[in-house]
């Protein structure tokens, strides 16, 4: 699912609008698998499936594959439909530069529930 | 054109020692209904209820800007301080706009309805001032709700204030709602001034905790009536559920398929859930 995310977000203006000026690469966890997301001015410009050996990243979203599954979910159900909504039950976990990730909150919301379109 | 039947004013009060310049909205006649918006808002998220014309012709609707926010100005000398919203003062505000708007008086009780931080603030003006209310809606009410992000962000110089704001508040309607009344909602907190949403979560998340004190509301004074959305994870319909547990008579309504700002995000589904209430307060 992971994989498909630059279809899903770089074909929508209304999401790639909110992540006009991020130019960062973070890391995405769906359980044990990483994924480093790379984003240049709203697009996504790279999915690239870990393991990784000493890579940097600006921040981490960590969560567990079912966890996904039902933020993924359409409609999702109460309290598994918002990446806030995951923090508040305990089941996502942010990393890093986490200003970043809070000037970006509203796109990385829209990107990361954007597989819910699949 | 269609022309609303809401009309806005401004009034000069002082309160606390200060002169503060307050914007308000109203409609309608009859009891009044003052309506309390949530944290880092403002009182258009009442457009539909201050419109509806099963509300307002039993009830006079009127919907203010707290001080800082909407088109209420902050006092002068704001810009040398920090603002930080606490029980007392909330209280008074409202107390206070309430007698000056003539909406309490000793023959006229209102009825007060807030969401989420007036949904917390209903709880306090139970134990307080039952006697001079008619009943009490909370909307999204809890006692208490446990910090679990950190309210600082939304108040930094690089971070966007209203994307971040706007960010947050997105996530806490449900995504059954129409579009439409969910980015509408969304705007109002990207339109919010730096530090005002977080001066109100600090009330919310720190200062407010009224989970002690919740015992001693009496709801034979002061019908207390609460109304929460499904899909809201701040103050959650367990959270709610909660609080009435621990309130003799508090009705609870959990209202399928709304998040944390029902009036806003699904204007109709809200009226739906809310007449009936209205309708047994109007009877009582």
């Amino acid at each position: 699912m992971i994989e498909r995310l630059p279809e899903l977000v770089n074909r929508d203006p209304a999401i790639v609008r909110w992540g006009r000026h991020m130019n960062e690469t973070f890391l995405l966890e769906v359980g044990e698998q990483q994924y480093l997301v790379t984003v240049r001015q709203g697009l996504i410009s790279s999915i690239e499936k870990g393991p990784f050996a000493m890579r940097s990243w600006r921040f981490a979203i960590r969560a567990a594959k079912e966890c996904w599954e039902r933020h993924w979910e359409s409609p999702p159900g109460p309290g598994w439909h918002d990446l806030f909504a995951l923090l508040r039950r305990g089941e996502v976990a942010f990393e890093g530069d986490l200003r970043v990730l809070m000037a970006y909150l509203l796109y990385l919301k829209l990107v990361l529930a954007a597989p819910r379109k699949a | 054109m269609k022309l609303e039947p809401i009309v806005g004013r401004y009034a000069e009060i002082d309160m606390q020692n200060r002169k503060h310049r307050l914007y308000f909205e109203e409609s309608g006649k009859g009891i009044p209904l003052l309506c309390l918006h949530t944290a880092g808002s403002d009182g258009r998220q009442y457009r539909a209820v201050l419109n509806d014309p099963q509300v307002t012709q039993h009830f006079r609707v009127v919907a203010f800007d707290m001080p800082w926010h909407g088109k209420s100005s902050p006092p002068a000398g704001w810009e040398k301080e920090d603002y930080r919203l606490t029980t007392d003062s909330y209280t008074e505000l409202i107390m206070t706009v309430a007698r000056e708007l003539g909406l309490v008086s000793p023959t006229l009780r209102p009825v007060v309805m807030g969401c989420s931080i007036g949904g917390r603030i209903v709880l306090n003006l139970a134990l307080k001032h039952a006697r001079e209310l008619r009943a009490l809606i909370g909307l999204q009410s809890a006692a208490y709700v446990e910090r679990y992000y950190d309210a600082g962000w939304l108040d930094h110089a690089e971070v966007h204030g209203g994307r971040a704001c706007g960010g947050l508040a997105y996530g806490l309607m449900s995504p059954l709602s129409p579009q439409e009344h969910r980015w509408e909602t969304v705007w109002h907190y990207m339109q919010g001034g730096p530090g005002v949403f977080t001066g109100d979560l600090y009330f919310y998340q720190i200062e407010g905790d009224i989970r002690e004190r919740i015992g001693a509301i009496d709801t034979r004074l002061c019908p207390l009536y609460l109304l929460t959305g499904e899909y809201d994870y701040s103050a959650s319909p367990r959270d709610t559920e909660a609080a009435a547990a621990r309130i003799p008579g508090a009705k609870v309504t959990i209202m399928k398929g709304l998040g944390h700002f029902p009036m806003s995000e699904n204007p109709e589904a809200f009226l739906a859930c809310l007449r009936p209430v209205l309708e047994e307060i109007r009877a009582s």
